[in-house]
């Protein structure tokens, strides 16, 4: 039995960064607004508190914010001839399960993606010709603009407290900051983290190798912060707890801090937690959306919450996999090429090296999330030349350390004993004396790579898993050679006692350990709904009241974090929703 | 058949001494307990999953993986084996947050991990079959073995040379086990393990003390001196 609720005007499922964002500006706008939260609701005060949150154990190796596979995961398989098998356990990426999603324990490196990805194929093939992109690289425009969306990174950026340097105001390059960014209105609204020391050095190597590094722009405030809604931060205490924990100095930009307060304390806005969406509803034509079927996990009642407009907020892989089981859109068929649900699914690729120093002290354990150099010369620089080396798109490199516990951070030099006493000794010097230089690269879409459901294995709900047919291609290969090269030419030049080079890699992707976060596609943007899930607004080609927001409408990955546009995008899609949507319901733009 | 009870009433004994011995020392401000002379957190004696036969051999793993030495006590003074014990009695040993529908296939490794297996299942059916591979090359079970034998079996273990006639892959065992044994010695006092903070001792790792704003200039390449705390002593 189904309980049919009163409807309201906008349904939002998912209440991490984006449906955070989107919660607000509506129910500040005037709509009657409710989320529907998987999770349950976790405070600064009750659940990020010292010392219940120092706790490795159990946040980092036993993911207590993160999705429970248990209940739902996907299959995975590297190309379509294999069979899936379920993700038994997580790995590779961790989505969050809690109020404020994966917002809560990400690390906050925040980037501003440019035209450079948002034109890929058009400035690929304008610049080296059609034959440069490979057949079965499905790379496309994104239909959007590094202008449209500027102020929206702005946003974004003074709404999350991101602490960085500018490179390039208005056009006019900035000392100390990222020469290759493209130009923004205004400074970050906070400046940048100290470095820590293995980044001090990275930084001086990197730069007398000839390259830009500047500090890694990220949304750990550097000093205590009011963001222009009023949500105040404190400084961050450069805990070493980052990555994976909830901050307790409330320095992380955080949704369950800057945006997520707001809708709450507003009477249009109504949260749901334990709610879990199992499906869109659609009108007899399949012209609009009606509502969201969801579970409370806690009752195991079934409600039908109708609404006048649904925003799909649920984290990419939640989004792609709420569209396939509710039938909306063609699915992707990589045979043919056709449909769109599931196409252009990417993840990111990297290389790093560690160093060791006997006479340094690098004290892994101080560090924010991003108190470290990065730079972007292979990446956003379109004066590197791409043609010599063939391969599309790019890698950013970074020095120093995020997150260094010592369960899961034990360098020791390659062929130490894996333990008794010479392993002990070993762990006990290098601990202190190593550091981390590493690429994290893009990855192009490419036909093969796809999102679907699984013939065989169902979810808690009966539903079919989403299966994750994914490998790196050529294009990948040769990036990482180029990015492993790099490294270890910085890495050489400063001399360390020893050291574990970086190498290419060449092995399948693979479902352990941890890589990023950083899925993207599956329901991607466009300006053509042959090619395209959305529309530029984020907004569903086949049905108009359905947003859907996330990585999921990029078109490729590039090696940049995706938080950055995330969070434009969903901005810009609220404003697009609050000045024109609201007052003339119907596609915001031309198919 | 070994009898591994000759060495634990002894182990059991001493764990509980010193449990005695610092019953309060939970308390403990940060300050107070950086003062304090070494004394192990009250973790106490005895097992919850491990039977007899499991438990020998994970303390002689234990000891074996981590020998006393200048750097710290022996595993089993560490409480490796109580920190395993605890962990595959608990909720992560019966499965919580795995995936357990079938059908189970092999895969390929990049598949991940794939065995119709709960973590306590899968360690209670790879000990015995380490031990059914001891016996038929050394003819005792694992801790019977003396530190030479010991040492050539785990290298073949994690090198991937031994085939369990009936268990689980032999890799998929030793990867869970090997990760128990760090966790074990890395993972916050609060789990049994990591017996007064030896392991964040041995690295110079603090612990739950994490305000380091100042500490970043003030520490720039130079040792940080505090004693490592741990959640229970910030409690
Ligand atoms: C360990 C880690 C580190 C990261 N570091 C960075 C970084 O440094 N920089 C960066 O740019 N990005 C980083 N990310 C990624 C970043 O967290 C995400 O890009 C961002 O949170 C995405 O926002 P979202 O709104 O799409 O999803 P989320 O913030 O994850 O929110 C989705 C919400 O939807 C809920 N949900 C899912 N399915 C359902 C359902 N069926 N019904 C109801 N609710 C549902 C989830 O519980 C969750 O609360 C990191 C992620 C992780 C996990
Ligand atoms: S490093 Fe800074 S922002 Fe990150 S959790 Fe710690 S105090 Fe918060």
């Amino acid at each position: 039995m189904v309980t049919k609720l009163k409807e309201v005007d906008a349904v939002v499922v998912g209440l991490g960064w984006t449906g955070g964002i989107l919660a607000k500006e509506l129910a500040e706008a005037g709509l009657k607004v409710v989320a529907l939260e998987r999770g349950e609701m976790r405070t600064t005060a009750d659940d990020y508190a010292v010392p219940n949150i120092r706790d490795e154990l159990r946040y980092v190796v036993r993911h207590d914010l993160m999705m429970d596979t248990a209940r739902d995961t996907l299959t995975v398989r590297n190309n379509p001839s294999q069979e899936a098998l379920p993700m038994r356990r997580l790995g590779s990426f961790l989505p969050g399960d809690v109020v404020g999603g994966s917002g809560v324990h990400w690390s906050g490196h925040t980037w501003r993606w440019t035209d450079m990805e948002f034109k890929a194929r058009s400035m690929y093939e304008e610049r080296y010709g059609k034959a440069f992109i490979p057949a079965d690289m499905s790379i496309q425009d994104w239909g959007i603009t590094y202008a449209e969306l500027e102020p929206y990174y702005d946003r974004f950026e003074y709404t999350a407290a991101i602490s960085g340097k500018a490179g390039n105001i208005g056009g006019k390059l900035q000392d100390g900051g990222n020469p290759f960014e493209a130009p923004r209105a205004r400074d970050y609204p906070l400046p940048p983290l100290t470095p820590i020391l293995a980044s001090v050095m990275f930084d001086k190597a990197a730069k007398n190798n000839g390259y830009h590094t500047f500090p890694r722009p990220s949304a750990n405030a550097s000093r205590a912060y009011t963001n222009p809604d009023g949500a105040k931060f404190g400084a961050c205490q450069y805990c070493g707890y980052c990555q994976r924990f909830g901050c307790e100095a409330n320095a992380k930009g955080s949704p369950h801090v800057a945006v997520i307060p707001f809708a709450m304390k507003n009477p249009n806005f109504e949260l749901r937690t334990h709610a879990w969406a199992t499906k869109i509803l659609k009108d007899s034509i399949g012209k609009k959306v009606t509502g969201v079927v969801y579970t409370n996990v806690l009752t195991g009642e079934e409600f039908e919450q109708p609404a006048g407009i649904v925003l799909l907020c649920a984290y990419v892989l939640n989004n792609v996999h709420l569209m396939l089981t509710s039938g909306i859109g063609a699915p992707y068929d990589p045979a043919s090429g056709a449909g769109v649900v599931g196409k252009n699914y990417c993840y990111q690729t990297g290389a790093g090296a560690t160093l060791f120093f006997e006479d340094r002290h690098f004290n892994p354990f101080m560090n924010a999330g991003g108190s470290n150099y990065t730079m972007d010369d292979f990446n956003t620089n379109w004066n590197f030349d791409r043609g010599p080396h063939g391969f599309i798109g790019g890698y950013n490199i970074g020095g120093g350390f995020n997150t260094a516990l010592p369960i899961g951070y034990r360098p020791v030099p390659q062929g130490t004993p894996q333990w008794g006493r010479a392993w002990k000794s070993a762990t006990a010097k290098y601990y202190q004396t190593a550091m981390n230089i590493g690429a994290s690269g893009s990855v192009m879409a490419n036909r093969a790579n796809y999102l679907d459901l699984d013939p065989t294995y169902k979810n808690a709900f009966g539903q079919p898993l989403m299966r994750m047919t994914f490998d790196y291609k050529d294009n990948e290969h040769k990036m990482g050679r180029h990015a492993a090269d790099t490294v270890n030419a910085i890495a050489k030049s400063m001399n360390p006692t020893a050291m574990n080079a970086a190498t290419a890699r060449t092995d399948p992707w693979t479902v352990v350990p941890y890589q990023s976060t950083h899925n993207t596609g599956g329901a991607i943007m466009g300006v053509n709904p042959k090619n395209s899930a959305l529309n530029k607004y984020l907004q569903s080609w086949d049905c108009h009241n359905l947003f859907v927001v996330g990585a999921n409408a990029f078109a490729h990955n590039a090696s940049y974090n995706p938080t950055g546009p995330v969070g434009a995008l969903a901005y810009w899609t609220a404003d697009a929703i609050k000045n024109r949507y609201i007052k003339n319901p119907g596609p915001l733009a031309p198919a | 058949m070994s009898d591994p009870k000759q060495s634990r009433p002894k182990l059991a004994r001493r764990d509980f001494l010193k449990a005695a011995a610092v019953g309060g020392a939970a308390a403990l401000p940060q300050a107070a307990a950086a003062q304090q002379p070494a004394a192990a957190p009250p973790a106490p004696a005895g097992y919850a999953f491990l039977n007899a036969q499991e438990a020998a051999f994970i303390e002689a793993l234990a000891d074996h993986m981590i020998p006393a030495d200048a750097l710290t006590p022996k595993g089993t003074e560490i409480g490796i084996h109580i920190y395993i014990d605890r962990a595959l009695a608990g909720a992560w040993g019966k499965g919580d947050r795995l995936y357990m529908q079938g059908p189970w296939k092999t895969g390929v490794p990049s598949q991940g991990y794939q065995l119709p297996l709960t973590p306590a299942q899968l360690f209670r059916a790879g000990i015995d079959s380490s031990n059914a591979s001891c016996r038929k090359t050394y003819g005792k079970t694992f801790d019977r073995l003396d530190e030479k034998q010991r040492e050539e079996f785990l290298a073949a273990l994690a090198a991937g040379k031994i085939t369990f006639d009936a268990g689980p892959p032999s890799r998929v065992f030793w990867t869970a086990l090997y990760q128990t044994v760090m966790e074990g010695m890395f993972s916050d006092p609060i789990y049994g393990g990591n017996r007064n903070k030896a392991g964040w001792r041995m690295i110079g790792f603090p612990g739950a003390i994490a305000v380091h704003r100042d500490n970043i200039e003030k520490y720039r390449d130079k040792a940080f001196p505090n004693e490592p705390v741990s959640i229970s002593e910030m409690s």
